[in-house]
């Protein structure tokens, strides 16, 4: 199926009490609460692996003058060293997969340079430590805010990085009301408690060479795809296998080096190795999410009526690499303006490489953009909502089509509400005991893409259903969604389905990320039930009119057939597959939502504390609310993590990041989040998808953290624009405005 | 490489003076016999000294259950109980545990019947990826009897009574559970709820 139009009634609607929806137990959780589901590095299938340890480079820029690997060479246990001087042919880099240990330059601190084999974890570890790199070390560029200068415009991403429309400079100019400000966000960890970890297994056979990975990723065709230009080997011969996944958040998205190193030894030892990244490594080996500064221009009318906006964005990735992150893109369809510019550059630091993490775009976008928001609403005494609906534009403002749904507004009201925003009292006025009490609210908007993919379903003899696809899931509940939806579909109770994913030997699939996993998989699936429903149909000789599945059964007319029976002794297989068409261009779709935080700071020692936070969002038809809720609230919290903790500190001098482990890089911990809760408004998208439903895994982060930094001005006074919020820059607040004060009077 | 070690290299380096070469060969690991009682079943093994009880689980014993999350003591996915107190695997030798009683995530359930915390996080979803998960039960089921014995903690406001366990009490004594999937909320609900059931 083309989304080509919207779509008409489905099998899912109108049934309330249907499956789909329902708030039931994750499938994989009996699994998981056991310690029996297998993640990457814990596979049994592959056979007496050996053990590999990555060698990072300790310098940001230079060459490696000489590479001593003889004492880890004769090391106890240790079966192979490799390194530039003998690591095999590899070929073509593929988006952001590089070969790997290729010459003695090197680009960013981290950059591998050598890859320990050995008989034991022990072994290789120790191992590794013997490794003596010597380089002719050169100074490195590695502080965003020194090349800003310089930054250049990047290669198109899935749009451009430059948009403009009317006469921004000229609207500005004469705007009654303006905006000028900048924001910084700091470099990111992704952080996914799974360290990517692989065991390949490389088979040299008479129609080419093969290699099994299992390995923890988010996208297993695009990964497979990736892999067989870096390692050269025909793509159907790459198989990725990906059961159970540790968390992504987008950095499982494409392979690591230690996927591709693993192959290579496997290759060379003809014996399975087994890697996972060391969490230190996972700093400056697989990617982050790149620091920003982002600089917001906003000219209204005395009502509040925006006429001019202008949201630009600098960011960072290693020499040679393209990704930029899309911070205004989402801007461009957010509110009403008439003159609009958005623009993204691009600097190539000595750093590793930046890559996609949580809503990347929108996650930093929102946490600049609806603080400005929430600066011009103070600025003209304005209800931050109130401003907001003043500017909710009827149709897509950039692209001058509708909008699939947006209920932006339904949700802003529904959560003020709910969240009792009308307690809120004015700048600094709020006050319970040593906390200094505060509001803030910020919106939240995100792409909502669908990706090519396919699905496989086969009716056992037994009347069972197995599902199969090259589907991975993250922790988002695809196994539940997916048995729910075929259940659904097929009128199948869920202890039928069985859900087989992970694998590339199944269907292509969209892989999850970008908030278009269940979407994309889900359709896929639904498409090719409506086709098995259509050939268990034709080959008994019923009527497909009025048809209905149910119970196990399926209904037409006085006729009615258990599905067992239908499926014969062979079964009967059916195949699905949805590709995005014109819906994408004829409408602007997103997901959209409302965030509530409510903070104390200590008036004594500017520590800033969550005391609770209300999401509202929509995102179509929601398929299981108990793993849509779980997600949503994953979200709020990464928000909190960006709002208050977590910073990367690059070292400019050296070009690493200081606060290398999970110590150091704080993330959100239990203590940290107080009572928050996740509400969906009902919705159905019939432009998006056939479910009728849209991304939910990231509309969650944007403009979560805004939300809190706005909470923190509305208890403080205090506009803290450099991410995060941590109690010296509240302090140096106060200092500053102390000083302000003295100097008056 | 550590970035002690990294930067160790990079000093030497940019004063542009070779390293003294390392010692000539390792010798050959030390091994020793240790016997475990891992949930209820004893095991005599011969283990590197320098392996982890966390990597004497997943490693040698086809236990992969516990997670390695840091290997750093920072996480907390490598919970397990060791004489019935939690502790994090991945900070202790599997040689420094003659004789201790282990019971990993594998060990709770008791045959098909779930433990109450397992069956509560099922319920009330207190996970997503699952990779902390056993790590967090784990915890849980210790920090339980912490309470039970009657151990303050940072939040017990009066330190001569037995505390309750507020919402407050469970965030605070789970704290070195890192969930990055972030199922705080619904974590706490289901320890709040298995703790009348056990
Ligand atoms: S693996 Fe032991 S605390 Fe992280
Ligand atoms: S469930 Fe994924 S880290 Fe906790």
């Amino acid at each position: 199926m083309d989304m080509n139009q919207p779509i008409g009634a489905t099998p899912l609607d109108g049934k309330p009490d249907g499956l789909v929806g329902r708030p039931i137990d994750r499938i994989d959780g009996r699994l998981k609460v056991t310690g029996r589901a297998p993640y990457a590095y814990e596979t049994r299938d592959l056979k007496n692996p050996a053990y590999g340890f990555l060698v990072e480079a300790g310098i940001a820029k230079g060459r490696i003058r000489s590479l001593d690997v003889s004492a880890a060479k004769r090391a106890p246990g240790v079966l192979l060293v490799m390194t530039h001087e003998n690591v095999p042919e590899q070929g073509e880099k593929k988006e952001q997969v590089y070969p790997q240990l290729q010459g003695t330059e090197i680009r960013f601190h981290g950059q591998p340079i050598a890859f320990v084999v050995a008989q034991s974890f022990e072994q290789a570890r120790a191992a590794a430590a013997l490794v003596r790199a010597e380089y002719d070390v050169q100074t490195p560029e590695a502080s965003l805010k020194a090349a800003r200068p310089n930054a250049v415009e990047p290669k198109p991403a899935q749009t451009p990085p430059d948009s403009e429309l009317g006469d921004f400079d000229g609207a500005f100019a004469s705007a009654p009301v303006t905006l000028d400000v900048e924001y910084t966000t700091p470099v990111q960890i992704h952080a996914q408690m799974e360290p990517h970890a692989t065991i390949a297994s490389w088979e040299a056979g008479p129609d080419g060479d093969r290699v099994t990975l299992f390995t923890a990723n988010q996208m297993l065709n695009r990964g497979q795809t990736s892999l067989a230009s870096v390692l050269k080997l025909k793509p159907e011969n790459v198989r990725l296998v990906s059961h159970y996944i540790g968390g992504g958040f987008g950095s499982k998205l494409q392979p690591q080096p230690e996927a591709i190193l693993s192959a290579l030894a496997s290759r060379s030892l003809k014996r399975p190795v087994k890697v996972a990244l060391t969490r230190q490594q996972e700093f400056h080996v697989a990617t982050h999410r790149t620091d920003t500064i982002q600089r917001i221009r906003l000219g209204a009318d005395e009502t509040g009526r925006l006429t001019a906006i202008a949201h630009e964005s600098w960011s960072a990735t290693a020499p040679g690499d393209v990704f930029y992150e899309t911070s205004a893109v989402v801007t461009r369809s957010l509110y009403a303006a008439q003159n609009r510019l958005t623009r993204h550059r691009l600097a190539n630091l000595n750093v590793p490489i930046a890559s996609a993490m949580r809503a990347p775009g929108e996650a930093v976008g929102q946490l600049a953009f609806e603080c400005a928001m929430d600066e011009l609403a103070e600025h003209l005494k304005i209800d931050p909502i109130e401003l907001r609906i003043r500017n909710e534009p009827e149709q897509d403002p950039e692209k001058k089509v509708p909008f699939s749904t947006r209920q932006l507004v339904a949700c802003m009201r529904e959560g003020a509400q709910r969240f009792g925003w009308d307690k809120r009292g004015a700048t600094g006025a709020t006050r319970d005991g040593q906390w200094l009490v505060g509001m803030g609210m910020a919106a939240a908007s995100r792409l909502n893409p669908l990706m090519p993919s396919q699905a496989g379903v086969r009716l056992n003899p037994d009347g069972t259903l197995t599902v199969r696809m090259a589907m991975t899931d993250i922790g988002t509940g695809t196994y539940t969604i997916l048995a729910q939806i075929a259940g659904e579909m097929m009128g199948l109770p869920i202890e039928r389905i069985h859900v087989e994913i992970g694998d590339t030997a199944y269907p292509k699939a969209a892989g999850s990320g970008g908030s278009f996993g269940a979407g994309s998989a889900g359709s896929a699936l639904y498409v090719a039930c409506d086709n098995l429903r259509q050939a268990l149909l034709q080959s008994a000789g019923m009527n497909a009119e009025g048809a209905t599945f149910s119970e196990g059964r399926v209904t037409s007319g006085n006729r009615s057939e258990a599905l067992a029976d239908l499926a014969g002794a062979q079964g009967v297989e059916a195949k699905g597959e949805i590709k995005p068409g014109a819906m994408k261009e004829k409408y602007s779709q997103h997901s959209f939502g409302a965030h509530f935080a409510e903070v104390g700071v200590d008036a004594d020692t500017g520590e800033i504390r969550l005391r609770r936070m209300l999401g509202v969002f929509t995102g179509g038809r929601i398929l299981n609310q108990k793993t849509a809720r779980s997600q949503a609230l994953g979200g709020m919290i990464f928000g909190i993590g960006a709002a208050l903790m977590e910073a990367a500190e690059t070292d400019t001098r050296y070009g690493y990041f200081v606060n290398h482990d999970l110590a150091e890089y704080h993330v959100p911990a239990h203590a940290d989040v107080p009572a928050i809760d996740a509400v969906f408004l009902p919705e159905l998208d019939d432009k998006a998808n056939p479910l009728k439903s849209k991304g939910l895994g990231e509309v969650s982060i944007c403009g979560a953290g805004a939300a809190l930094a706005n909470a923190v001005y509305n208890a403080t006074g205090l506009r803290i624009r450099d991410y995060p919020l941590t109690l010296d820059k509240v302090i140096d607040g106060w200092n500053e405005r102390e000083g302000a004060a003295q100097r008056r009077t | 490489m550590g970035s002690c070690a990294a930067l160790a290299t990079l000093g030497a380096s940019l004063r542009g003076r070779a390293e003294a070469a390392p010692a000539a060969v390792d010798p050959q690991p030390q091994t020793m016999p240790v016997s475990l009682e891992i949930n209820g079943t004893r095991h005599d093994l011969t283990l590197d000294t320098r392996t982890t009880l966390l990597d004497a689980l997943r490693e040698h014993l086809d236990l992969n259950g516990s997670k390695k999350g840091c290997d750093h003591g920072q996480c907390g996915a490598c919970t397990v109980l060791v004489n019935g107190r939690r502790i994090n695997s991945c900070l202790s030798l599997a040689v420094m545990h003659e004789g201790d009683s282990v019971t990993t995530i594998e060990g709770l359930a008791d045959g098909d019947s779930l433990h109450p915390l397992q069956a509560a996080f099922l319920h009330h979803d207190g996970y997503q990826c699952g990779y902390c998960t056993p790590g967090q039960i784990c915890s849980a089921a210790g920090m339980l009897s912490e309470v039970e014995a009657g151990w303050p903690s940072h939040v017990t406001d009066d330190l001569t009574r037995k505390a309750s366990l507020t919402d407050e009490e469970i965030r605070e004594r789970m704290s070195g559970n890192i969930c990055r999937c972030s199922a705080y909320p619904n974590i706490v609900a289901a320890i709040r709820d298995a703790s009348t059931k056990i």
